[in-house]
């Protein structure tokens, strides 16, 4: 298991150094290819009212006149040793680990990046918990009660749930339940956990319930079909031979059996909702790490965008080597090796 | 510029803006007092609900994130409105309704300011007894300092370079970080603590508005951190800053050094100001109909979706407000491609187009604007309304259109291409319009989107890609730094700011008779005669239908629930953002 594990993390690294190398290459050596000078690029952190000499000593001081190759080796050893960085009225040391330094915000990328997790993650968290929970009964209920009523109803919402986009949902959300009816704080309203633990749940508990909504339709389809399927072998067959109460059949024998997909998917899900949960983030103006990547987006602020794509590059092969990790633990008859 | 952003243009050169304090005649209203009764721009030209109560919370939020609270380094006509909370300029506009607007009053300084040298020369005496937020009296000393950092690009990027390019800067000057310690005198001198000397290179009789810009906001040179200064600016002014993060708000409390005896501009009003940025936008225009916000800072109008909301219902409307703004949505008639040199050509455009299409294209009535007949809004003063090239119903006259194609040579028409900003789903619209419109008459245009970074610097604006790649058409846009005729006119009509090396707003101007009249206007002091020139410029430059006049902007606005003494501020094109206070 321990071999394991390091293997993995070893794999990760790889991972992660590729996802570097091709962000970086993308947004610093495909403008080049497509014909952006170093001026051009630096334009883009100088201003309107910019003069030439301007334009050109901000290109040096970003590096541009550098190969890409070089730009990429300061920015990667920033992450270990940290980076100096010149701001005219003298230089700034971005401690390690660097993940570079918005020459738009004049901030580095780090601290931000630190400040915006708490919310993507009390984002995904709560959702996922809700999405995981209600997902899994109505799956269950469903493929319990195949092709009743109940059935039918649940994969009729499924369905539009899984077809609404969030960006819609988020809004009628906000427009009926906290302008209109005065349920729930409206958005921007985020507190943070440490702050007030309450306050902190009822700011976040209609952007949960609203994402939730959107991933536990999928989650109910999948945990349906795997149930439908499980609930019909033969192991089951016996285990009510045996005398167990249903609830122990269901849960503890088809249920279990069918987690193995979901965990899969669970694990894409929650790293790529770490990552940013651009849609809902915005929807709901919560300042998290996805909100962060439109703004780097938006101000075409290289640094921002590398920082996020790393950081979720970074969740989502974490979350999948904990799901691999947890089949063992799901599944009797995976060995970790 | 971002269609949702009310963002001020930059004027690059050197060239001479605006003259002193205007009030005009031509397309303005007076100030008709004040109105407590909701309805249809309640706002407009009186204070909606006038009160002198203090106390309470306001809420602004923005979409977005402003360039920065740095006086020395914004640009955006939302922050120059907002700034003036925790900053004090030389001089301001006045705070009031209307074309009152358009006055220059003193604000630090306890006046305008007196030329001398030909106007060459300008001094402005600082009020007594003014004090930054932690006691220590603000002296001419600190204004100086403010100028001179404000022209260190290289940390400051944004804010107008006009002090960078107009004040006599000793040789090698690379502003205030990269030469310090370096004697300005020849720009600027400070004889004593309240009275403070511009040294220009060329004579400008318009120097009060440089003087208005926040970068006379004064700042402390031992309390400068340059690039991180923004994180707590040093307040003059009524608030200051009790929090501040980057792209995500501040809060602003009452400022207890700033005394109101020293200040006859402002009342203060609320106790605290909110500000949230990166908000939905949609979210904010809610949250100002159902009263949990006060005001959407930027200014640019609420979204499509509440636009149609807000218009059909009664009383939704009776809380909105359409002002009328100081921007210009245009498509350039580029005479240097082929065969727009000859100007029957040209003049086939000017006939052949539906402006109504265009008008369409932007939004409507409402949220796109009035329809336009010549350059100036009906903001500037001194502006007359005049068309040229009139057509039924101003949608377009094919008959006379293809008229002036005969006459150019091509009777049948020619092709030729139209750009527009790719960001920018208006101007892909409005691109779209002309390409139908003339297509009735023969005229096919192939419409090019170009990013909005580099539209100026490297295809629309850029003379030798322009003629290389048959860029007959381009689709523009000019909002002035302050509602002036010269402001608003020079760096779309004067010949010298277009360079081929590209920049410029200016693609197809290039009227020698113009240049001269710009240049006699710059150091016109009379005012009648003065706007007389620029109508003038006006006129020649549709003479010559080297610019189509689309739309003068429009914007729709909702007022904030509880809010007292709201009103249009003309200058800003919002409200404005001094005067609001709590019921």
């Amino acid at each position: 298991m321990i071999a394991y594990i390091i293997r993995r993390l070893l794999a990760a690294a790889g991972t992660l150094f590729v996802v570097s190398v091709l962000t970086f290459g993308i947004f610093y050596m495909f403008p080049r290819l497509a014909g952006a000078t170093p001026e051009t690029l630096a334009s883009r952190y100088v201003g309107r009212s910019a003069t030439a000499e301007t334009v050109k000593a901000t290109a040096n001081a970003l590096g541009f006149y550098d190969p890409v190759t070089v730009q990429y080796w300061h920015w990667a050893k920033g992450i270990f040793v940290g980076a100096d960085y010149n701001l005219g009225t003298g230089v700034e040391h971005c401690p390690a680990p660097c993940l570079g330094y918005s020459f738009i915000s004049r901030t580095p990328v780090w601290p931000d990046l630190l400040d915006r997790f708490p919310v993507t993650l009390s984002l995904a968290i709560g959702a996922s918990v809700l999405w995981l929970a209600g997902g899994l009964a109505v799956g269950v209920l469903s493929a319990l009660r195949r092709g009743t009523v109940l059935d039918r109803t649940a994969m009729m919402v499924a369905l539009a749930g899984v077809s609404m986009p969030i960006f819609w949902t988020g809004l009628m959300a906000l427009s009926f339940f906290s302008y209109r009816w005065g349920l729930f704080p409206g958005g921007g309203s985020y507190v943070a956990f440490t702050e007030n633990p309450i306050r902190w749940a009822y700011a976040l508990m209609l952007p949960w319930i609203t994402l939730a909504f959107l991933f536990s339709a999928q989650y109910a389809r999948l945990t349906r079909a795997g149930m439908l399927e499980t609930m019909n072998e033969d192991f089951i067959r016996t285990a009510r031979a045996k005398g167990l109460v249903e609830r122990d059949v269901v849960v503890k024998h088809g249920l279990r059996a069918a987690l193995t997909p979901i965990l899969t998917i669970f694990g894409l899900d929650f790293g790529l909702l770490i990552g940013g949960a651009v849609l809902t983030e915005n929807v709901f103006s919560l300042n998290g790490l996805g909100k962060y990547a439109v703004i780097g987006i938006s101000d075409q602020d290289m640094p921002k965008i590398m920082g996020v794509t790393l950081v979720a590059a970074f969740f989502i092969v974490l979350s999948n080597l904990v799901v691999d990790l947890l089949y063992a633990f799901v599944d009797p008859r995976v060995r970790l090796k | 510029m971002n269609a949702r952003r009310k963002t001020v243009i930059a004027a690059l050169s050197a060239l001479a803006l605006a003259l002193t304090a205007c009030g005009g005649s031509g397309g303005s209203t007076s100030n008709s007092g004040s109105s407590s009764k909701a309805e249809f721009n309640a706002a407009m030209n009186k204070v909606f609900n006038a009160s002198d109560k203090k106390g309470g919370t306001i809420k602004y939020a923005d979409e977005s994130a402003p360039d920065s609270v740095d006086p020395g380094d914004t640009y955006y006509g939302s922050q120059w409105d907002m700034i003036r909370n925790w900053g004090r300029s030389l001089t301001m506009f006045k705070v009031a309704p209307g074309d009152a607007s358009n006055e220059l009053v003193g604000d630090l300084a306890d006046g305008l300011g007196k030329a001398s040298d030909n106007a060459k020369t300008w001094t402005y005496k600082l009020r007594s007894g003014l004090k930054y937020e932690d006691g220590t009296p603000i002296t001419s000393k600190d204004v100086k300092y403010a100028v001179e950092r404000s022209t260190a690009k290289e940390v400051h990027p944004d804010g107008p370079a006009y002090f960078d390019t107009m004040l006599n800067w000793p040789a090698g000057w690379k502003g205030a970080y990269l030469s310090k310690g370096m004697n300005t005198d020849s720009a600027i001198t400070t004889p004593d603590d309240l009275t403070i000397v511009f040294h220009l290179k060329a004579p400008f009789a318009g120097f009060d508005y440089l003087a208005m810009t926040p970068q006379t906001i004064p700042v402390p040179q031992a309390k400068d951190t340059g690039a991180k200064y923004k994180e707590h600016v040093i307040s003059s002014g009524p608030y200051k800053f009790d929090s501040y993060q980057d792209a995500k708000g501040y809060v602003l409390v009452r400022n207890d050094q700033w005394d109101q005896s020293t200040d006859a501009n402002r009342k203060a009003l609320p106790d605290r100001i909110e500000m949230s940025m990166n908000v939905n936008a949609e979210d904010i225009d809610n949250r100002i109909i159902a009263g949990d916000l006060d005001v959407a800072v930027t200014g640019v109008g609420v979204t499509p979706a509440t636009q149609t909301r807000v218009l059909s219902d009664p009383n939704l409307k009776a809380r909105a407000d359409n002002p009328t703004l100081g921007r210009f949505q245009y498509v350039s008639i580029n005479p240097t491609v082929k065969p727009f040199d000859n100007i029957e050509c040209r003049k086939a455009v000017m006939y052949g187009m539906d402006k109504t299409a265009y008008q369409t294209a932007y939004g409507g009535e409402f949220a796109g604007g009035e329809l336009a007949s010549n350059l100036m809004p009906p903001v500037i003063p001194g502006q007359q309304k005049f068309n040229m090239y009139e057509t039924p119903d101003s949608k377009g006259d094919e008959a006379k259109a293809k008229d002036a194609l005969t006459k150019c040579g091509f009777p049948n028409g020619f092709s030729t291409n139209i750009t527009f900003r790719t960001e920018r789903p208006k101007e892909k619209a409005a691109a779209e319009a002309f390409q139908q419109s003339l297509a009735k008459i023969g005229i096919k245009l192939t419409p090019k989107g170009f990013p909005r970074k580099d539209y100026f610097s490297t295809y629309a604006g850029n003379p030798p890609y322009v003629v290389k790649n048959n860029l007959g058409l381009v689709v523009n846009s000019w909002g002035a730094d302050w509602n002036d005729g010269f402001g608003f006119l020079s760096q779309i009509v004067d010949s010298r700011v277009i360079r081929d090396t590209g920049g410029s707003s200016n693609t197809s101007v290039r009227i020698p008779e113009v240049d001269k009249l710009l240049d006699q206007a710059s150091v016109e002091l009379d005012k009648s005669k003065r706007e007389a020139l620029w109508v003038e410029i006006d006129k020649k430059v549709m003479e010559q239908a080297v610019i189509y006049p689309g739309l003068w902007a429009k914007t729709l606005m909702v007022r904030g629930q509880n809010l007292t003494n709201v009103f249009v501020n003309d200058q800003y094109g919002m409200y404005d953002y001094l005067s609001l206070g709590k019921p």
